[in-house]
């Protein structure tokens, strides 16, 4: 073997284990640090931002604009919330509390925004995690027959992108309550817990994922389904299914795998919408309101919480592709 | 089936693709322990044939034959699940490359136990077992541990080996092998080709497809031709190889560099356009001679370039090269890949800081100094690549090409040179009809006469081709090549060729490097290195190259 | 299958896309009737042969508000294309040519806004700035610069190692005309059809934001605002929120096709 096919193969992270030990501390250790700036900087962007926003954050907590609080009221509302401070000192003061884990008192529901956030946050990762799932089996099932039948399996893909690219959210909510609530009267219009409750909410959520999932992995499974090594495998004596199964569907995996930030972004802008139409307590339903009010300190939880889910629903798919394709992680 | 039934027996083949005849009525056969040789350039529908013997030509292709009998079996009016018993089992296949041949993300022991598993009732720790001794039949050191790893993992050799031990898992009656070293450096692509030898030699019989005379020429029994889907010509290697009877055998035979002294033509002369007459300023005597001692136009001394893998680790790409380069020769850099030859000439091009040591152009300091001290002396380097299509602006039409560098820059209007842009076409032989094509629409050949055009447009005195015809046929090779000689001559170029093909080395160069994990482990004049080589490297390189064709 | 079969999407998609501009340009031509007039009569009336699509809680023709509500719909989607393209490229451009540093600090930036993924962005900055048409065009740019600011550096960091620099740099040609003459030309080439695919992605985020009650006021007929209008009558005029949901799914639906076939036709 050549110096350089030596030098090749050697970084790998797979020949030498304190090596890769190593590697592996080190891309954990940068995926915490950019977590943490991550999150920095969201916080920071949304103080200054809106300090530099002409109005009055008091007037905010008074409830909004049109309230006609009182000048009394206002100055003990900013002797309250630590707005009668020079910037600096606020900032660092929320800062020192961010770190410790406390983001404050949300304005429009007066209780700590922690406490807020953990009530919330069951029922709207029970509907995203219930989508999440819905929308892979749809999108494998989806890859996969559409994979198997030619120029119709064309014609579904570009279909299934056309459906998730331009059917939004409220409006597949609002059909479907027109079909099965208020025709058919089969499903309820207001979500609950219960199994016929969440049906709705579910399928509107994952039915744009599923059809953009579904159209990518098609995509990577087309490609494996054409590719040198389907063609050795057949003449290896595979049969059709078993090149798909045994091959493609792993290549197409790995392209719903690269798509879970994107996911994430759906489901939660999903969830803001699903949740308001369906009535449904929830993060995003509180995050509208919240914007609404202008209740900055509960907004800002949100977004922590969410740019939080991202770096580590990243650093998971990231493990999860390096764990598939050793080919990632070595150039 | 009886011993002396042909394995593989094919009469009027004809494949097509939605009317398109890729292959129309060719017939051969390949008896058990015989090798035959399906040679032809791309698009003569070889890989096609080959495909069909299996049943795998593809979607929407229409297979006729009046016989299609493999294996002792009439696979005319096969059913998926005939075809499935018989691929892998009783015909193994070799693809070309190995890099895509094998699935990226399982493991190689997995892809060979697949052939087991779905052929033989062997238990799991049975089939495991054969896996570790397949991967060490065909020359792996640690089979076990190869087992376990994924294709990335394994050299490019490596990665051939394994492909090949998936394709004769259950020992098949007979071997259909696509280009099986096409893509490998010449000393593994000859262990490669070794071990088919052996495999032969052990019983069954072969089908070779190649693309190359020279690298089939050592294994095959017999050789057919293949030429826009006909066989053109079929016979024994001797017979083919020795007294060609069609014209397009004996053009291909010609066309190979190998064992062809320097400046005869490769190529048939009708090919070439007319060249106009030579320009008094062009046919001036060599540079740099001064009171007869002969200077180089390029020179380099102690070049070292290292590039960084880690914090800690660095990749030493270019160690300490020195070479000459004299008025009006060629010098030839020969290496596998990894050698370095690409780094230096990039270095030479000052396009790549050294990391020590100096290149000089026409005796003036040249990696030393800034870009923009580089930039009006640019006009005497010109670079050809080993993909010309890259290297265009796919925007812009040939002319417009042409005319941006016959103008330094100032403009891409053709109007302007309109004169010396129909010269330069002519001078590389393109058509004065190609002026309008954009680059994606012409063919390899014509692309690369574009790239030349324009790189001699600001009239340099020295030209760096980096694997100039490494992407071409054969036949178009040998255009390119004779092309390059023509000017060469014509112009008095001094040319810095870069290659890994030694045949094509010898006949081009008048000196040679020879690079190997980025040191010149070699150099001298062609004719010292190539008929007494010093260092062992070079005798390795040449001991595995395909043997000269007049040789056989 | 023959190919005029195939270009029919096309051709539906370019059709519908100038029907709406029509609808944009000249209203009255396509709707006669007053978007504005009231008629307490006709409240709720479903889609028939007086009101083809049905009418709102006032009794206002609802195809004519579509058919009215085109141009300040188109306007938002395109304000908020244009916005979010213009910060991608300011973006995109200064990492992809500023250097190490300045690409660094870029993708700092962008990592940050990726952190707050589809609708959260938006709704962060209309916290931040109030509600209002002016804030959901730019919340709705800022959401998809990100991505289009991605894209554009790959393209450059691609173009500027690409042989074609490199066979330029031989030639002599200075770095800024390298630059000028190859690297933003051919970078910027597939930007036309980012605009055709974010055009019907901005109006229907805008859209989205109306129907939130984010976006602009009542009773400007505008497809967003008659969508949140028409949510608090969901079970009692379908109507009301179905068609010019089904306005918005088209032109984003008409946008996505052209794109991609503008996108096939640019690498052929």
């Amino acid at each position: 073997m050549s110096d350089f096919a030596k030098i090749q193969s050697s970084p790998s992270g797979v020949a030498g284990t304190s090596h890769g030990t190593r590697s592996a501390a080190r891309w954990l250790l940068s995926k915490i640090m950019g977590g943490i700036f991550v999150l920095w900087a969201v916080f920071t962007a949304i103080f200054f931002g809106l300090r530099m926003i002409p109005g009055d954050p008091a007037q905010a907590i008074m409830g909004g604009p049109g309230s006609q609080a009182s000048a009394e009221a206002l100055a003990a509302a900013r002797e309250q919330y630590g707005l009668d401070q020079p910037l600096y000192v606020q900032y660092f003061a929320q800062l020192w509390r961010l770190v410790q884990g406390d983001l404050g008192t949300s304005y429009s529901l007066k209780s700590p925004v922690v406490e807020v956030l953990a009530e919330l946050l069951p029922p709207t990762l029970i509907l995203a995690g219930l989508a999440l799932l819905v929308a892979w089996a749809m999108a494998l099932v989806l890859a996969v027959l559409s994979t198997r039948s030619g120029a119709v399996g064309v014609a579904l893909g570009s279909g299934l992108e056309i459906i998730s690219a331009a059917v939004p959210h409220f409006w597949l909510a609002s059909v479907l309550i027109m079909l099965f609530s208020t025709m058919l009267g089969w499903l309820p219009p207001v979500s609950t817990n219960t199994p016929a409750g969440l049906v709705l909410p579910i399928i509107t959520l994952a039915l744009p994922l599923a059809g953009f999932m579904g159209q990518v992995m098609r995509d990577s499974m087309a490609e494996a389904q054409r590719s040198a090594f389907a063609l050795s495998a057949r003449a290896r004596g595979e049969s059709e299914t078993g090149v798909l199964l045994r091959h493609s569907l792993r290549h197409g995996a790995l392209g719903g795998i690269a798509l879970s930030g994107w996911a994430l972004g759906s489901l939660l802008s999903g969830a803001v919408v699903v949740e308001s139409i369906f009535a449904r307590p929830g993060l995003g339903r509180s995050l509208l309101s919240a914007v609404t009010a202008r209740d900055i300190p509960l907004v800002t939880g949100v977004a922590l919480f969410s740019a939080a889910a991202y770096v580590l629903i990243m650093a998971f798919s990231d493990l999860a592709e390096r764990l598939v394709d050793p080919r990632i992680g070595r150039s | 089936m009886s011993a002396s039934e042909p394995l593989l027996r094919v009469k009027d083949l004809d494949v097509s693709f939605g009317g398109n005849s890729v292959v129309s009525g060719i017939s051969f056969t390949v008896n058990p322990g015989e090798c035959l040789a399906l040679v032809g350039e791309s698009g003569s529908g070889k890989s096609v044939t080959a495909r069909s013997l299996l049943g795998l030509a593809g979607p929407g292709s229409h297979v006729r034959a009046t016989a299609l009998d493999v294996a002792g079996k009439d696979a005319r009016n096969f059913s998926q699940r005939s075809w499935r018993s018989l691929r892998g089992k009783e015909v193994g296949f070799i693809l070309q490359d190995a890099l895509t041949s094998l699935d990226p993300l399982r493991t190689v022991g997995k892809e060979i136990d697949d052939a087991l598993r779905l052929h033989s009732s062997g238990s799991g720790s049975q089939r495991a077992a054969r896996v570790v001794e397949l991967l060490e039949a065909v020359g792996l050191d640690d089979p076990l541990r190869r087992a376990s790893q994924r294709s990335g993992e394994l050299s490019g050799g490596m990665r051939q080996r394994a492909l090949i031990a998936s394709a004769i898992a259950l020992d098949p009656l007979l071997i259909i092998a696509d280009e099986p070293t096409t893509a490998l450096d010449a000393t593994i692509a000859a262990s490669v080709m070794d071990l088919l030898g052996d495999l032969r030699r052990a019983g069954s019989g072969m089908l070779l497809i190649s693309h190359d005379l020279a690298t089939v020429a050592s294994v095959a029994d017999s050789i057919a031709v293949m030429a826009a889907g006909r066989i053109v010509e079929r016979g024994t290697r001797e017979q083919v190889l020795n007294s060609p009877q069609h014209p397009y055998t004996r053009a291909l035979l010609a066309a190979a560099p190998a064992g062809k002294p320097r400046f005869t033509k490769l190529s048939p002369a009708s090919t070439h356009p007319k060249p106009p007459p030579l320009q008094p300023e062009q046919a001036t005597v060599h540079q740099g001679e001064e009171d007869g001692v002969v200077l180089p136009v390029l020179s380099a001394r102690g070049l070292i370039k290292n590039f960084p893998l880690s914090k800690t680790e660095n990749f030493r790409a270019v160690h300490n090269v020195n070479f000459d380069l004299l008025p009006g020769q060629t010098l030839g850099v020969v290496g596998e890949s990894g050698s370095g030859k690409t780094t230096t000439a990039r270095m030479a091009l000052g396009l790549l800081r050294t990391d020590a040591g100096t290149v000089e152009l026409l005796g003036g300091p040249w990696s030393q100094v800034p870009e923009s001290a580089r930039r009006n002396r640019r006009s005497s380097l010109g670079a050809v690549y080993q993909d010309p299509l890259s290297s265009f602006d796919p925007r812009h039409s040939a002319e417009a090409i042409l005319a941006d560098a016959l103008s330094l820059g100032a403009t891409r209007n053709p109007r302007a040179h309109r004169q010396q842009i129909s010269e330069l076409l002519s001078l590389v032989g393109l058509a004065p009809d190609m002026a309008q094509r954009r680059p994606a629409t012409l063919s390899g050949g014509q692309r690369q006469r574009l790239a030349i055009a324009r790189a001699l447009a600001p009239k340099p005195k020295v030209l760096i081709c980096d694997e100039p015809v490494s992407a071409l046929d054969v036949s178009v090779q040998a255009q390119v090549l004779d092309l390059l000689d023509e000017l060469q001559q014509r112009l008095g170029l001094s040319y810095l060729f870069i290659s890994h093909d030694l045949a094509v080395i010898r006949h081009m160069s008048d000196h040679v490097l020879v690079m190997r994990a980025g040191e010149v482990v070699e150099s001298g004049t062609t004719e010292s290195v190539f008929t007494a080589p010093a260092h062992e490297y070079t005798r390795s390189l040449l001991a595995a190259a395909p043997p000269s064709l007049s040789s056989i | 299958m023959s190919t005029h079969l195939a270009k029919l999407p096309r051709l539906l998609a370019a059709a519908l896309l100038l029907f709406f501009l029509l609808a944009a340009i000249a209203p009255n031509l396509l709707a006669p009737v007053d978007p504005l007039a009231i008629d307490p009569a006709a409240a709720f009336s479903a889609p028939g042969p007086g009101h083809l699509l049905g009418t709102d809680e006032s009794g206002r023709d609802i195809y004519s508000r579509i058919i009215h509500g085109a141009r300040s719909s188109l306007l938002i989607g395109a304000a908020a294309t244009a916005i979010g393209l213009g910060l991608a490229l300011v973006l995109g451009t200064l990492a992809g040519f500023g250097g190490r540093w300045l690409d660094f600090g870029v993708g700092r930036i962008l990592e940050v806004l990726f952190a707050l993924p589809g609708l959260l962005l938006a709704l962060v900055f209309i916290a931040l700035a109030g509600p209002g048409v002016t804030t959901t065009v730019i919340a709705v740019g800022l959401t998809w610069a990100p991505g289009y600011a991605r894209m554009i550096r790959a393209q450059i960091i691609a173009l500027r190692s690409s042989a074609m620099v490199e066979a330029a740099t031989v030639l002599g040609r200075r770095r800024s005309r390298i630059l000028l003459v190859h690297i933003l030309p051919n970078a910027l080439a597939p930007l036309a059809v980012l605009a055709t695919l974010g055009l019907g992605q901005a109006i229907l985020w805008a859209a989205s934001l109306s129907f939130l009650g984010l976006g602009s006021p009542p009773p400007a007929p505008e497809w967003g605002t008659m969508l949140s209008a028409g949510r608090t009558y969901l079970s009692l005029a379908w109507w009301m929120t179905f068609f010019p949901g089904l306005a918005i799914v088209l032109v984003a639906a008409a946008a996505t096709v052209l794109s991609r076939s503008m996108k096939a036709g640019g690498s052929r």
